[in-house]
């Protein structure tokens, strides 16, 4: 296949990149997917949830008809644990409005996903090749023409999209990345674990094809920046944990061993008991968000997903990210065709889309989330345990009034060495200024919102 | 409690004949290096430290391919690429 000429060539078979193949295929563009593994999905790892809406807008109603993506279960339940040592503290929410249709999300298996949307795409016309892997940009005077195999193939396009994931290959090629620093990145590692439907329903109290997921904090990331997670699939559960990449070499602590630490957790052995693990995977997460983001064009390339950093990690979403990202990328490639122009200047309207989805909103408001909770450690080590002691003392009856009991946590909590360096980070001058401006703000705001009823 | 290597154990692996991934200046692992953070972070350990041969032994046939390794080492004496088309890790879960 040297020398072959396409309208558009789309680097990575994943979320975004067949999102972009579909509205490509759609609009009558001679596009080419190029994966490097033997089948879309073989490289690709998620927890996973997949939230309905972003997909829906590219396959309507793509849970039913008579090719129904491979779904495992509709979640109707959330719970976020904060793990202490020994105990839990559990927050979750339950409802019955996510039972009727559409779901809000569903539990998937990504790699029996990731082929259902690849044959999708197929049978909409786009075409895909795999086992290819792209090991560079081809430019001429600037602009990018095509790209490289790691066969010495050249292929050559107007428009190049990368969405090669999180090892972005293409993005540095382009120059528009260095490489990523370990702040930037989690690595997570996770495991499937088979256990009968029954068991499932029954253990986790799920009707039918109801899911349920856990996100679960504290003592199991060793003070580490990250979360653990436990989701319902139909006859496997998905367990796994991610932490910053930063974090794991200032520690030293292995993946695996944490992984396995989670799985011996007092709280979390029992809803893992009698399953075997029939798959180990591990992947990084691109977390460095809006400040990470690399130029999302250039002359002839488009980037989108994760290897733009399109990743909201404290909502867990970044497939949906990736799937409208795709699609905006797809859209703006289609106006260009149109024009005849591939240009940086007639694809800067990607960036325009993006803003007005919600994917810049949402990734430019959790800027710097993270970089917040590392500055106060406290939230990472002593926090779970205060708040689990105080929880364990308000809960256990022990021949003390409760006036006692309640005066004892208070003054416990008060008198840690933790919390009283948490509460003098946040008495800054700059802290109160900033509650001050954000009162009067939130003042005029009011008023004109009055005003204007 | 299951090691690593039976973790692995669960996994499909194509490989190719060469390797992937690279270290570039063998001397920076034994003369700078003092916390070979690469033996530790990778969660396939492709990353061994043999005392006998005093340097970094490469295991790529187990490589999960998450990239850590780009940016692991503090002296960027890791080289890690894709594995060439249709290598390295097929996933049949993800």
């Amino acid at each position: 296949m040297a020398e072959e000429k396409f309208d558009a060539i789309i680097v990575g078979a994943g979320p975004a990149g067949v999102s972009a193949a579909i509205v490509l295929a759609k609009a009558g563009i001679n596009a080419v997917v190029l994966e490097r593994g033997e089948y879309p999905g073989a490289k690709n790892v998620q927890g996973g949830i997949l939230y309905t809406k972003m997909l829906d807008e590219i396959i309507p109603e793509f849970w039913k008809g008579t090719d129904p993506a491979p779904l495992e279960r509709y979640i109707t339940e959330q719970k976020i644990m904060l793990l202490s040592k020994d105990s839990a503290i559990h927050i979750g929410y339950k409802s019955d409005k996510w039972k009727g249709e559409p779901h809000n999300c569903y539990s998937i298996v990504r790699v029996h996903f990731d082929r259902w949307y690849a044959k999708k795409a197929e049978s909409l016309g786009a075409q895909i090749y795999t086992g290819v892997t792209v090991r560079s940009l081809i430019k001429q005077n600037g602009k990018i023409c095509g790209v490289k195999t790691s066969e010495g193939d050249e292929l050559l396009a107007d428009v190049v999209i990368a969405c090669d994931g999180v090892n972005s290959i293409l993005a540095q090629s382009a120059g528009l990345i260095d490489e990523w620093r370990p702040e930037e990145v989690a690595l997570a590692v996770k495991e499937t674990l088979e256990l009968e439907k029954e068991k499932i329903e029954e253990r986790f109290c799920l009707d039918g094809n109801e899911g349920t997921t856990f996100e679960m904090f504290g003592k199991i990331t060793e003070g580490m920046l990250g979360y653990g997670f436990l989701y319902t699939n139909k006859e496997t559960l998905s367990l796994g944990v991610g932490c910053k990449v930063s974090h794991f070499q200032k520690t030293g602590i292995t993946p695996y061993d944490l992984l396995e630490n989670m799985k011996q957790h007092p709280i979390l052995k029992p809803l893992i008991r009698g399953t075997k693990t029939v798959e180990y995977s591990g992947h990084l997460i691109p977390e460095g968000g809006y400040n990470s983001m690399p130029p999302l064009y250039a002359d002839g390339f488009l980037v989108a997903g994760d290897a733009a950093q399109m990743v909201n990690p404290s909502h867990r979403e970044g497939s949906n990210l990736a799937m409208t990202a795709g699609k905006l990328a797809a859209e703006t490639v289609v106006e260009a065709k149109n024009k005849g122009d591939f240009s940086s200047r007639a694809l800067s309207s990607y960036q325009k889309k993006l803003r007005q989805s919600f994917i810049m909103p949402d990734l430019f408001d959790h800027k710097d989330l993270e970089e917040e909770i590392e500055s106060r450690p406290e939230l990472l080590t002593d926090l779970p345990e205060i708040v689990s002691q105080a929880a364990y003392e308000y809960f256990n009856v022990d021949g003390r009034s409760k006036r006692e009991v309640q005066s004892a946590i208070l003054k416990r909590v008060f008198r840690h060495r933790a919390v009283r360096n948490l509460i003098k980070s946040e008495l800054t001058f700059k802290n109160v200024m900033g509650l001050f401006k954000g009162a009067v703000k939130g003042a005029f705001k009011f008023k004109s919102l009055a005003k204007g009823n | 409690m299951a090691s690593v290597e039976e973790k692995l154990g669960t996994l499909n692996f194509k490989n190719d004949h060469q390797s992937h991934i690279a270290i570039p200046d063998p001397k920076i692992c034994l003369t700078q290096c003092k916390d070979k953070p690469c033996t530790k972070v990778c969660p396939a350990k492709v990353y061994d430290w043999v005392e006998s041969q005093k340097k970094i032994v490469i295991g790529y046939e187990n490589c999960i391919e998450c990239g850590a390794a780009r940016m692991i080492c503090p002296f960027n004496n890791i080289k890690w690429e894709p594995p060439r088309g249709g290598f390295g890790v097929s996933y049949k879960y993800g």
